[in-house]
């Protein structure tokens, strides 16, 4: 640490240093969150009566964690478990990444996700004797419509009254539990069954490729990230959408049109969140309960931060909160630890990732970039007093 | 403890050896600066000359690196505002501080509450006082009026019934006339005087030659952080001030030779429109710009100039009239439709409208022509060919930059407005609109600045120039048009036009008698 | 008169209508003390918001806050319950147990809303990646500790009662449902009237009020007075975590007596929205509050005490789902038709730093 080892370059450092630069800060921070978790799961030991301190606890829980994501040694299994796991996170995490890009806070990834699931499993069950080659897009495509369409009400909200996406987007969450439930106990349930419960999609269930359930819908997902990036860094589109972000006044001079491209991320962010429940669905389930629920929705939103809104970051998050998702159900078994533990987890790693500059100050690094880069700042247009400038 | 001397009376203020150094810059470098019971004490320089740090440094915002304050002939620490306040200094800041959504009464109140009892504000007795204090001074005023609804100079007034109310003895001014008309500036000149009279040593922060040279009984020259000069009004001039302000001797006025008007190039008749509020603050304007002359429309800032210039560039839909442009009507067209005929805008907000700080300097030049060809193929970008013109323009307008890929808020602000300037001038073009193309710029990149728009104009672009700064508009304008509530109330010619009679003009419309201004209530 | 109501309501379709509202107007004197409740932690987390705002800082970790005094209070209860005397006092219930646990639910929620001035203040981290880093925190330890504790300790350990008033005030015509509607409450739900007025006198008289409002519109301007405007933005969010801890002690203390895994169910942000309808005043949050608790009181009264006739068929088939969404609906449709007219105070959200440099 002591002692310069090179001048500041010009702008163009090499590429170990750039690297360095970009991922030092979320590295950091995904340590420092495990130290904290060891802590906790070390001060939660005393909060159980009558059991033996265990000093080495956290390393156990923290190895049977890794032992589900990967297994020792690797395991397919395993692997296709932190997959599975992961291919939701990423399409979540692209959505919400996509949306901070063009300033927006989507918090509803998970309203979108579940509207995703019930489209998806309508269509499906609709089209499920058709042949596979005809249901299987048939019932994405109608996952993704209906993730769309619930990405489209806030957006045309915050583009013709101003009323935030924050709000909006967290009403619609609870919204698309209710409707959920309401549909599959209602015109979507099987006559009979002793609880809630939707036909079987039939022909329109995604084949599995390999292992136990590694099925196509991952293959979409991973796609998906090389689709976004293109689009957003390669297309006069995605220009216009990180203009947007950056600066929707110089993006109004400059001809484009925040309001129009609100709802079209909006929207858009919607889709990949729907296409992130019909992949579940349509991959695993193959039906819809009630209950259906998911935990993307804090989960895709730490996976952007902590990707920095790019989707090749969102892939490297995705596959670090998959793996954790994935390995929590043999730590909760063979070491005692309850898989809320990954959410504690997840929300330490974005603490020190927003603190960062407390942490760059503390640790001397230099040079490295803001964590959420470029920042957006949502806050400034709470409670719509800046929608006349859009 | 220093030995009080007989005569001349001892300072109310001295800053000795005034240092303060910030990263790559020396803001102050050993500044000396004495200030006398009922003296109004001016201190002269340019932007950035280190005025405002100085002050900042009284006021206690910053702390000096080396040097001392005395008061009194004490000397003393200021810690902060308050410490500040409470030792008897109070600052008017050039932009006002005063919370709009706020009474009067509450504005003056805020920091230095006058209390009923521990909790609670005793509003009776603060409206008692507020309303003293303005009659003594000659400046009554409602304190509970909304300070949003004031104008201008009644806010600064504002400004200084809070000095006053905090018993100051020294009031600090910092540019306190930059967007008063010349009839509100010589009412506070009336106002700072009785201020003196009554024994407050007053600090007058300009860069406005005349105006030292009318209020001050002594002038303190800075320059780059030092003092380069002291004065007396009766035993100087504009050119000596001038020459100590700027380090050579300058020439006033840019030479901007003769205009060579041709055919009529933009149109404007019976055009009206609306603010954010739905308020007609633009009535009924008509107007001609000839290709190759520069109308500069001045007025004071809110008189309606922003929302017509968003007319004309696009970005405001006007409510009525039309907006001819080489005589195809473009009412209501789009930014990008306006772009594409030929309208160029340099705005006064660079940072809002004109770049996009967090991209590349390469981003940044193509922000409005990004989506055409060669920029654009397609939906794709075309980033060799954005890269290559980047390069070209960098070179072309002198933009101080590593790379054309340096991020840019990296660059000085006098380089940004290089970069939209390059942008929005190296085009052909039909109508260039400036809004205050040089606020807070420095000398070097005004000129630079001033010298393209003036090619621009000879290569036959109409050129429209809006500033609140009447020496802007005087300087470069061949026509002057002067706004009013929403009306252009005179067109003058440009090179000889009046100071005082466009300063009237912008005052009050030409209508009402010059001088009087009516009481808020 | 009777007669003109049957006629009414005998009108084809339309009588529906106003057979709909003779039933709400029959229900409201006796659902009225449901709707206070259910506004009780809804006006908590608008008013924390508003105290938080005013100075300039956007909240919506509310939600988080409000659930980790829940569970805290529920924990520290259960905690001390094998420890302390338990039995109800004739004063609102109160034991020596949920004396402890509701200052401990407080504490809690003052602690994570200084956490959340630490990041919005100090660090100057966006103020709504702050907010949701408070929720998803919240919720992961309340549901890891939740799962770790719930398995092996009481359920519950007891709550705040509700007061009786006297027959005679209840029974009075015409206003007596008044009296039976702030008055038969727990402690926190009654003391919630007080807290609105109060505030809302102290937020435009007093000397914290103005300072408040300075450093929420113009911090600069509040600065060159000399106002430590770092120091009114902490004071302010740490003493509005004190409003979303009562509001969290609430659900978990008083109207219902144990804690669930998530069980303020967006409380906190419905609470943001009625702290925008209610224009970023105490009285007016109330006011929002009290719509929304309406929605859900109406849902209520219609499953449990459905009208008579053709109206409560047709009520009866709605899904319940419906109800359930019905409150959210109602948030978003506010909102949205509202927004343009609700102006946060302007410096709403933006960081403050000292300007030394220039």
């Amino acid at each position: 640490m002591s002692g310069a080892p090179a001048r500041a370059g010009d702008g163009r450092p090499g590429f170990v240093r750039r690297s360095w630069s970009v991922v030092a800060l979320p590295l950091i921070s995904i340590v420092l969150a495990l130290v904290v978790g060891a802590v906790i799961i070390l001060a939660s030991e005393l909060l159980i009566p009558g059991q033996a301190f265990d000093p080495l606890l956290p390393f156990r829980a923290y190895a049977a964690l890794a032992q589900g994501a990967i297994g020792f040694p690797p395991d397919l299994n395993a692997i296709v478990s932190t997959l599975v796991a992961t291919a939701p996170l990423l399409l979540a995490g692209l959505s919400v990444g996509l949306g901070f890009k063009a300033g927006l806070f989507n918090i509803g990834a998970q309203g979108q996700f579940l509207m995703g699931a019930l489209g998806a499993v309508a269509t499906g069950i609709a089209v499920s004797s058709q042949p596979s080659f005809i249901a299987i897009p048939l019932a994405l495509a109608g996952g993704m419509l209906a993730g769309a369409a619930w990405g489209f009400i806030p957006g045309i909200l915050k583009a013709l009254s101003g009323a935030h996406e924050v709000v909006t987007t967290i009403m619609l969450n609870y919204v698309a539990i209710s409707l959920l439930a309401g549909i599959v106990s209602g015109p979507l349930n099987v006559p009979g069954a002793p609880s809630p419960i939707t036909p079987d999609v039939g022909n329109a269930a995604l084949p599995i490729i390999f292992g136990r359930d590694a099925h196509l819908g991952l293959f979409i997902a991973f796609a998906a990230v090389g689709v976004v990036a293109w689009l957003l860094y390669r297309t006069t589109f995605g220009f216009e959408v990180r203009t947007v972000g950056a600066n929707s006044d110089a993006a109004r001079y400059a001809g484009m049109h925040p309001r129009l491209l609100i709802v079209v991320i909006m929207s858009l962010a919607g889709l990949l969140s729907g296409l992130a429940g019909a992949g579940d669905t349509l991959g695993l389930q193959h039906h819809l309960t009630s209950s259906y629920g998911t935990t993307v929705g804090f989960d895709s939103i730490a996976v952007a931060l902590l990707g920095r809104s790019n989707p090749v970051g969102i892939l490297f998050a995705s596959l670090l909160f998959g793996g954790m998702r994935a390995g929590a159900p043999l730590m909760q078994i063979s070491a005692g630890i309850p898989a809320q533990l990954v959410d504690v987890l997840q929300a330490t790693v974005l603490l020190f990732l927003v603190a960062a500059p407390v942490l760059r100050r503390v640790l001397h690094l230099r040079g490295t970039p803001a964590a959420i880069d470029p920042t957006p700042t949502f806050t400034g247009t709470y409670g719509g007093n800046d929608v006349a400038g859009l | 403890m220093t030995i009080e001397t007989a005569s001349p009376p001892a300072p109310a203020l001295e800053m000795r050896g005034i240092t303060k150094r910030y990263p790559g810059v020396v803001a102050n470098d050993h500044i000396d600066l004495e200030v006398r019971p009922g003296e109004i004490h001016a201190l002269l320089g340019e932007n950035g000359a280190g005025k405002t740090t100085l002050m900042n440094i009284l006021y206690g915002l910053a702390r000096p690196d080396e040097g001392e304050i005395l008061l009194d002939g004490r000397p003393v620490t200021i810690t902060g505002p308050s410490d500040a306040i409470a030792r008897g200094i109070s600052m008017v800041h050039q932009h006002f501080m005063l919370v709009p959504v706020l009474s009067v009464a509450e504005n003056i109140l805020l920091g230095e509450e006058t209390m009923a009892n521990p909790v609670f504000l005793d509003r009776r007795e603060a409206r008692r006082r507020i309303l003293e204090l303005g009659r003594r001074f000659h400046f009554e005023i409602e304190p509970d009026a909304r300070v949003s609804t004031l104008s201008v100079g009644w806010q600064q007034r504002v400004e200084i019934l809070k000095a006053l109310y905090r018993q100051a003895r020294i009031l600090v001014l910092d540019e306190p006339t930059a967007v008063l008309t010349p009839q509100e500036t010589e009412e506070i000149f009336a106002v700072l005087r009785r201020l003196a009279a009554e024994g407050h040593s007053i600090v007058f922060i300009s860069h406005k030659l005349y105006e030292v040279l009318e209020i001050a009984d002594r002038i303190t020259v800075i320059r780059r952080g030092r003092v380069v000069g002291s004065r007396i009004p009766s035993e100087t001039n504009e050119d000596d001030l001038a020459e100590l302000m700027v380090g050579r001797e300058v020439q006033l006025t840019v030479d901007r030779g003769a205009s060579h008007p041709a055919e009529v190039a933009l149109r404007i008749e019976g055009l009206r429109v609306a603010d954010d509020r739905g308020s007609e603050v633009v009535r009924g304007i008509d107007l001609d710009v000839r290709a190759g002359e520069i109308l500069g429309i001045a007025g004071v800032a809110g008189n309606g100039q922003d929302e017509l210039v968003e007319a004309l560039i696009g970005l405001r839909r006007p409510a009525a009239g039309r907006i001819t442009l080489a005589g195809h009507d473009v009412t209501g067209h789009s930014p990008r439709q306006l772009n594409e005929a030929g309208v160029a805008f340099v705005p006064a907000d660079r940072h809002r409208f004109g770049l996009v700080l967090p991209f590349d300097v390469s981003d940044n030049l193509v922000l409005t022509s990004y989506y055409r060809s060669p920029f654009a193929r397609g939906i794709l970008r075309n980033d060799a060919a954005i890269e290559t013109a980047a390069k070209e323009t960098v070179a072309a307008f002198d933009i101080r930059t590593p790379s054309v890929h340096a991020q840019m808020s990296t660059l000085s602000g006098g380089n940004q407005q290089k970069v939209v300037v390059g942008r929005e001038f190296g085009r052909d073009l039909r109508l260039l609109v400036l809004d205050q193309p040089t606020r807070g710029l420095d000398v070097g990149s005004i000129e630079f600045i001033h010298r393209r728009t003036i090619a621009k104009r000879d290569a036959g672009t109409a050129v429209l120039l809006v500033s609140a700064e009447l020496d802007e508009i005087l300087e470069l304008s061949d026509r002057i048009a002067v706004m009013y509530r929403g009306e252009i109330v005179a067109v003058v010619d440009g090179p000889t036009a009046d100071k005082n009679a466009i300063g009237l003009l912008m005052a009050t419309g030409g209508r009402a008698a010059a001088g009087v201004e009516q009481v808020p209530a | 008169m009777d007669g003109l109501i049957n006629g009414l309501y005998g009108i084809p379709v339309a009588g529906l209508l106003f057979q709909l509202l003779g039933y709400l107007v029959a229900v409201l004197p006796i659902v009225a003390p449901i709707m206070l409740r259910v506004a009780c932690p809804l006006t908590l987390a608008a008013l924390c918001g508003v105290v938080c705002e005013r100075s300039g800082v956007v909240n919506i970790g509310i939600e988080g806050t409000m659930l980790v005094a829940a569970f805290v209070g529920w924990v520290v209860g259960v905690a001390l319950l094998p420890v302390l005397p338990a039995t109800p006092s004739p004063f609102f219930g109160v034991t020596p147990v949920l004396l402890i646990a509701f200052v401990a639910a407080l504490g809690s929620a003052m602690l994570v809303s200084l956490l959340h001035a630490w990041l919005s203040i100090s660090v100057r981290a966006d103020q709504i990646i702050s907010g949701t880093i408070v929720n998803i925190a919240a919720f992961g330890v309340t549901g890891y500790l939740n799962e770790l504790i719930s398995k092996s300790s009481p359920t519950s350990a007891g709550a705040f009662s509700a007061f009786v008033p006297p027959a005679a005030l209840v029974n009075l015509p015409l206003v007596g449902w008044l009296f039976n509607m702030f008055l038969n409450q727990g402690p926190i739900t009654m003391s919630v009237l007080v807290i609105v007025v109060v505030l809302q006198i102290l937020l435009f008289r007093s000397r914290w009020g103005l300072r408040t409002r300075a450093v929420g519109e113009h911090p600069q301007a509040a600065e060159t007075v000399g106002i430590d405007v770092i120091r009114v933005r902490y004071r302010n969010v740490v003493l509005a975590g004190l409003l979303a801890g009562l509001g969290g002690a609430a659900l978990s203390m008083e109207l219902t007596n144990s804690f669930q895994e998530g069980m303020t169910a967006g409380r906190g942000f419905i609470g943001l929205a009625a702290m925008i309808i209610g224009r970023w005043t105490p009285l007016g949050a109330f006011g929002a509050a009290l719509l929304f608790a309406s929605s859900v009181a109406v849902s209520q009264s219609i499953t449990f005490a459905p009208p008579a006739g053709e109206l409560g068929r047709l009520l009866g088939a709605i899904p319940g789902q419906f109800w359930d969404a019905l409150p959210y609906v109602v948030t978003i449709i506010v909102v949205a038709g509202l927004i343009g007219r609700s102006i946060p105070p302007a410096a709403d959200g933006r960081p403050y730093e000292r300007e030394a440099t220039s």
